[in-house]
């Protein structure tokens, strides 16, 4: 018994450290109707992977919420926070299926898999994920909407490569999603086409919300002279108090921060996500979703003149020069242009797009590498 | 900077909330309990002393208020494992998730709050020392505090009176009721040490190191700091070396991401478990029969 006491408490500690990462109410049952789905529901289901006072990603889809709920008086508008990125959210929604939700809205990238089994289940019932791709034929009562987060993050880029007195940029990420990487390629992409000796250090923090292991990474790109700090986290305060404490400045995300960072503050990109949702809602009522744009894999951007994720105001450092470089960027990919326009060269040196080729939002989205430019390494899993 | 440097400065800084709450639970641990939820306690500490920051805009009473908080969670553990004989394990975890609730309920409020941290204070002279002076003297307050704690807890716990009853009540404390002593009450403030430990541990993290609250931000380093305490066999010397290490552990990512060096992210984030599961393995049997008697008891889940 005694050599056996410690590895007990190894092996309670591990199983706690999982059971806290899950904290969602659980509940099961079915429903069936034979209308279009969506169409006259009682309800609208949103489900978000963390809190809704994040202050980030789940807050802005929070308010989404909330904006579909002053538009439609009549129906009701459940919500479910910290839902796990497994088959818990499945619960979660069919719960809130049977509660009279017959739109739902999964708005974390991994709960793609959950919205899918639960849309299958239930061919009446709209299910809509944000973020994530779905591969292959897409079923009438499902899709995914976007917006395209690299515009506004690449004109930021722009921002960040006129202000470094280093020429090196710093990101602060959790994991490599597309997302992520689409992000991370923009921000350099937008830097080096008003600064050709720039360069963006990666650090990932493998967490969407560890503050401590976001000091400690600001910490390390400080130290390797890096001036400009952007990020890519649920949380963001920490990383731009530290590079703020340390005279540095801030490119934000999600959010506008510039409290967080009166000297330092440069720009940043946030969520808007209040139209896109109630137009979502809107259509699906009126049973119109099947075939419609959101019965897709949708995204928007600068071109289509919606994009939900916008530029945030600008800092007290940034001149008029600055600004009128960014605001000529922002004409040109909202025209005929991209952020990824080529040539877009790799790490490896390979061609991701040729001179004069204009990539679409799918392709770019499909990126799966760094571009040149970018210190630090994609993990591999 | 030097990799080795970087990472050594990161291991102290990372390491120091680690320090506080393996210090506590060698308090507790020597007294024959064992509290699981000194994660809650750090989680409470780091909540408390960011709102009592927050409201008044003073370091010293937000970390104040963060061992108080840290404090007052282990007296509820306290209770129910020494006035109610509960398992001390499964109160622990209870322990735990009370604090993650209440934790993630009242702290909403302020993860958009701004504090006034403690600020890094460059020790004269020891500070210009190469390396050295790096790695320990430039530094917040609660950091140098920690420094002197590790000497404080050992000569609490293995030179004075007080330290011996402590310990006795870790480990038969029938003798010491026999002799007129009262065990309970020296086990209960040795809980209550731990708490608030732990609390200020929770402090550095929220308002000394990361300056950010937000729900969970613990992210288990109360566990890493149970761990520490297994391994470091209860001496607040070798606690303090454990500590550093996973600090260091923690900081390695980082340092070598920044370098654009290529790692496998997700093999460098086990590697702090790997080195608690082989010191484990190393010690372990030597650990385990050192263990104060009142502990083996409360793992061989034996009644009482």
């Amino acid at each position: 018994m005694r050599k056996s006491w410690m590895k007990l408490v190894v092996a309670t500690t591990m199983l706690v450290a999982s059971l806290a990462a899950s904290s969602a109410v659980v509940t099961s049952a079915g429903a069936a109707s034979a209308s279009a789905p969506g169409e006259d529901s009682k309800a609208v289901g949103f489900i978000f992977v963390g809190p809704k006072d994040d202050f980030g990603y789940n807050q802005a889809a929070y308010e989404g919420s909330q904006a579909v709920k002053k538009a439609f008086p009549n129906v009701k508008v459940l919500t479910a926070e910290n839902v796990p990125q497994d088959d818990n959210a499945a619960r979660v929604m069919e719960g809130m299926v049977s509660r009279g939700a017959k739109i739902l809205f999964a708005t974390s990238y991994g709960h793609l898999d959950a919205a899918l089994k639960v849309a299958k289940a239930h061919p009446d019932v709209v299910v809509v994920q944000q973020g994530n791709f779905i591969e292959g034929d897409i079923t009438p009562n499902t899709g995914t909407y976007f917006g395209t987060v690299y515009e506004p993050v690449y004109l930021a880029g722009i921002a960040a490569g006129l202000e470094t007195k280093t020429d090196k940029l710093g990101y602060v990420y959790a994991f490599p999603i597309p997302q992520t990487i689409n992000n991370i390629n923009a921000f350099e992409l937008g830097a080096l086409s008003v600064n050709p000796k720039v360069k963006t250090y990666t650090v990932n923090t493998s967490n969407w919300c560890d503050p401590a292991a976001q000091a400690e990474a600001t910490k390390s790109l400080l130290s390797q002279g890096v001036d400009v700090i952007t990020q890519h986290q649920d949380c963001t305060a920490t990383v731009i108090k530290t590079t703020e404490a340390a005279g540095k400045m801030t490119v934000g995300y999600h959010a506008d921060a510039s409290k967080l960072a009166p000297k330092g503050w440069i720009t940043g990109s946030e969520w808007a996500w209040d139209d896109m949702y109630v137009d979502i809602v809107k259509t699906a009522l009126a049973g119109d979703f099947t075939g419609s744009k959101y019965n897709a894999n949708y995204r928007v951007g600068y071109k289509t003149g919606e994009n939900p994720f916008v530029e945030s105001k600008f800092g007290k450092i940034v001149t008029a020069k600055e600004k009128a470089a960014v605001a000529s960027a922002k004409e040109t990919i909202s025209t005929d242009g991209s952020p990824f326009a080529g040539p877009v060269v790799a790490q490896d040196g390979k061609v991701l797009f040729a001179a004069g080729v204009v990539p679409t939002y799918a392709e770019i989205e499909a990126t799966a590498v760094f571009v040149k430019g970018v210190v630090g390494d994609l993990p591999k899993s | 900077m030097n990799l080795g440097l970087e990472v050594l400065i990161g291991g102290v800084r990372g390491g120091t909330s680690i320090l506080y709450a393996g210090l506590g639970e060698t308090v507790s641990e020597r007294a024959g309990v064992v509290n699981l939820g000194i994660e809650g306690s750090m989680l409470c500490g780091a909540l408390g002393a960011y709102a009592a920051n927050a409201a008044s805009g003073n370091p010293w009473v937000g970390a104040l208020a963060g061992a108080a908080a840290g404090g007052a969670l282990a007296l509820i553990h306290g209770y129910f494992v020494l006035d109610r004989k509960s398992n001390q394990l499964a109160t622990g975890l209870v322990v735990l998730f009370l604090a993650l609730g209440i934790t993630s309920l009242f702290g909403a409020a302020y993860v958009d709050e701004v504090i006034t941290p403690f600020t890094i204070w460059e020790v004269p002279l020891l500070s210009s020392i190469p390396w050295i002076g790096d790695i320990f003297f430039k530094a917040d307050a609660l950091t140098y505090l920690s420094y002197a704690m590790v000497p404080l807890i050992w000569w609490l716990l293995f030179r004075s009176r007080w330290g011996l009853l402590l310990r006795g009540a870790g480990e038969r404390t029938e003798v010491l009721r026999t002799y007129g002593h009262k065990p309970q009450l020296v086990q209960y403030i040795a809980v209550l040490i731990g708490g608030v430990m732990a609390g200020i541990g929770g402090a550095q993290l929220s308002t000394a190191y990361a300056n950010a609250w937000f729900e969970n931000m613990v992210q288990g380093r109360g566990f890493i700091a149970v761990a520490v305490v297994i391994f470091a066999a209860r001496q607040p010397f070798k606690v303090m070396a454990g500590s550093y290490l996973f600090g260091a552990a923690l900081a390695l990512s980082p340092a070598l991401q920044a370098r654009g060096v290529s790692i496998n992210q997700f093999a460098l984030n086990a590697v702090p478990y790997i080195v608690t599961i082989v010191v484990l393995m190393i010690v372990g049997k030597k650990g385990a029969s050192e263990a104060p008697e009142g502990l083996k008891k409360v793992f061989e889940m034996s009644p009482g």
